[in-house]
């Protein structure tokens, strides 16, 4: 790389399991947050926040999600979609019903409520997996789409079965613009990527991936298999959840029913399998790929001189989101994390291999 | 005894679920018997779908989440080639596509992931199942076609004397019944009487076994991924006559995945007993209890049948997660 890191000595446990052990990448983290919180505000438009950045935001915190779940835990789940909406209309009605509560205090409950009908769903793991898990998350989708298009206490009777949300008031700081709702989703998904990395790297996740990688193994040194496995689909739901609150309230502002359908949950899998399985990093580069790629698609060829028709853009992006992920899990089942770790390792001894 | 207890509980619970509606259908029986036949009707479309998953899954391993996006792709290419050939030609030429479709997946997709876990594989169909949809429909276009396949749309009364006012039903229904049957009888046959079919069976009982004593595995999956291809030009047809070719197919031919659950993923009855109490689980759930459970908890409209089928699925992997007739071969944790 750029620069060395000889002569950074671990002198102390604490600096041997610091987050970033080495100077310079917290120097660049630290720097990339500075730039993310007061240089982006200046520089980006309000096109670039509506159909980029927050998006992008949401969807990486419930891609670091499904990646807890998936990646850390090796449950598979094509079900996250619905519990993103069990935190919409979670939040939606915490709202509506609950005279004067903070926006802050919604979402962390809608996220909890999240995280117990995600644990529900998440019992059959007990006795099954891989394969036969799918059909249980699949239960979950289909069954909680029905629940909130059909049962009108969720949507607060309205005709249309479509909910729409107010301004959001964080403590006199009105969420009116892009720029605020891009600075407020930031913060929320900063908070959430640092504890999910500190999650990881402690005895839940490490649970998780002993869990992950040869379940019996991990039974026979003592981790509970019940715990590891509830734990995962309680935090997982829990960060969507909170993702589907944001979505909601903070990009969608209303929604119909089925926002929250199969194809999000696709989307969702796609995101981490692009990205990399069992990377907080990887959620944000597939998180930022499945947002961009239809943009980008609906917008190069128009100026190349050759635009696609809507139609034609979206089949064109499932082809390849369908070849990449093919791809990714034939040549790099780790995804653009791992193609990103690799470039690093080697960039370090750059220019002289040796 | 003990072990058979569950299913002996799960089938008294199922003929409840029966019976209920029947003290309803008991005042208009005709009603009663045409929902059914309704419900056995679409049964053999998931059956259909269903086949080809179990076919996959018992000579490859792999969950083939791509068969409803296989159906899709099939139906289009027939209806759209039906638009400027005989319809025989177009089906015929659908079956030469699903072949070298099946040779590509092998060779692409198949052959590269070989040995590795089964979650693995299914993400892999996935990505194959989004490339077919796109694919298809940019190849194809992606309006609603129809497949004509020259019966009358007309229902026709039956039953008359027996039941007052007689019973409804539609021709495709019945000509999809009929070819759904001779499709299992045309597998079982295929399965049972030739060598190719033994080759089959064995690869499904045990790989590295299959490959020691000679059967070329690459080949077999080529095979059986066609044959699933067949079977999804059928499916689409019959789907693309009786919904019209549309994207929907790909989504309702997700209702496989309950439909092999319910009969176990290794057997070909399974799949057809599965789609059957599927499908007449569903109309039932949704003509009967729907406006009950309407009524009761003050919904707004049923459409029970989208999720109905999951959820009795769901249930059942807790009783009895191999299944009707599948193999006992699940490792629990």
């Amino acid at each position: 790389m750029f620069y060395r890191e000889n002569g950074q000595f671990k002198q102390t446990y604490r600096q041997d399991e610091a987050l970033l052990p080495i100077a310079q990448d917290r120097i660049v983290m630290l720097a990339l947050l500075v730039f993310a919180f007061v240089g982006v505000p200046f520089l980006a438009s309000n096109y670039l926040f509506l159909s980029i950045l927050n998006p992008f935001l949401i969807m990486a915190l419930a891609a670091i999600g499904l990646n807890l779940l998936v990646g850390y835990c090796g449950q598979i789940s094509i079900g996250h979609a619905a519990f993103m909406s069990v935190g919409a209309y979670a939040a939606y009605n915490l709202m509506l019903r609950v005279p004067n509560l903070s926006f802050l205090v919604a979402l962390v409950l809608a996220g909890l409520i999240a995280a117990l009908v995600g644990m529900l769903f998440g019992i059959p793991s007990l006795r099954i997996k891989g394969l036969y898990l799918t059909v249980a998350t699949l239960a979950a989708q289909f069954f909680i789409d029905w629940m909130f298009a059909r049962v009108k206490w969720f949507t607060g009777y309205q005709s249309s079965g479509s909910v729409s949300t107010p301004v959001l008031d964080l403590f006199g700081w009105q969420l009116d613009s892009p720029v605020k709702k891009y600075l407020f989703l930031l913060a929320v998904v900063t908070v959430f990527t640092l504890l999910a990395r500190n999650l990881v790297r402690g005895h839940v996740g490490r649970a998780w991936m002993a869990i992950r990688d040869m379940d019996v193994a991990a039974e026979v040194i003592g981790i509970r298999p019940v715990y590891a496995k509830l734990t995962a689909f309680a935090v997982s739901s829990f960060y969507v959840g909170v993702a589907g609150a944001l979505w909601g309230f903070v990009y969608l502002g209303s929604w119909e029913p089925l926002a929250f359908n199969i194809n999000m949950s696709l989307d969702l899998l796609f995101m981490i399998i692009i990205g990399g399985m069992g990377s907080i990093l990887g959620s944000y580069f597939g998180a930022l790929f499945i947002v961009a790629l239809p943009i980008v698609l609906d917008r190069v060829p128009a100026w190349v001189g050759a635009p696609l028709s809507t139609a034609m853009a979206s089949h064109l992006a499932s082809m390849i989101f369908g070849t990449l992920i093919v791809f990714f899990l034939i040549v790099e089942p780790h995804g653009l994390a791992r193609l990103w770790a690799i470039g690093k390792e080697k960039l370090r001894l750059w220019p002289f291999p040796h | 005894m003990k072990r058979h207890l569950p299913i002996i509980i799960l089938i008294a619970a199922l003929l409840a679920g029966l019976a209920a509606p029947l003290a309803t259908g008991a005042s208009a029986p005709g009603f009663f018997v045409e929902v059914l036949l309704g419900g056995l009707m679409a049964g053999v479309l998931y059956s259909l779908v269903a086949l080809g998953f179990v076919l996959i899954f018992k000579a490859s391993g792999v969950f083939n989440f791509a068969q409803g996006a296989m159906v899709l792709f099939a139906a289009l290419s027939v209806a759209r080639m039906a638009e400027v050939m005989p319809l025989w030609v177009a089906a015929l030429l659908g079956v030469g596509i699903m072949v070298l479709l099946a040779i590509v997946v092998e060779r692409v997709v198949l052959r590269p992931l070989v040995n590795q876990e089964g979650v693995v594989l299914l993400m892999a169909t996935l990505g194959v199942s989004y490339f077919l949809d796109g694919f298809g429909q940019s190849v194809w276009g992606s309006d609603i076609y129809e497949i004509n396949l020259g019966l009358s749309k007309a229902p026709v009364l039956i039953l008359r004397n027996v039941f007052q006012g007689g019973i409804l039903i539609n021709k495709d229904d019945v000509a999809a019944a009929v070819v759904a049957v001779l499709l299992v009888v045309a597998l079982a046959l295929f399965f049972q009487k030739t060598a190719t079919g033994r080759a089959l069976r064995a690869v499904a009982d045990d790989h590295q076994a299959a490959q020691s004593v000679g059967i070329p595995l690459n080949r077999i999956w080529v095979i059986v991924w066609s044959v699933a291809g067949v079977v999804a030009v059928v499916a689409g047809m019959m789907w693309g006559s009786k919904l019209g070719v549309q994207f929907s197919i790909s989504q309702v031919a997700l209702k496989a995945l309950p439909v092999v659950i319910l009969g176990g993923f290794t057997s070909i009855p399974g799949a057809i007993i599965g789609g059957l109490i599927i499908g007449v689980g569903e109309k039932m759930a949704e003509v009967f209890l729907g406006p009950v459970m309407v009524r009761t908890f003050d919904l707004a409209g049923g459409g029970i049948e989208n999720w109905f089928a999951y959820v009795l699925a769901l249930l059942f992997l807790l009783v009895r997660p191999e299944g009707l007739f599948g193999e006992r071969i699940i490792d629990r944790v």
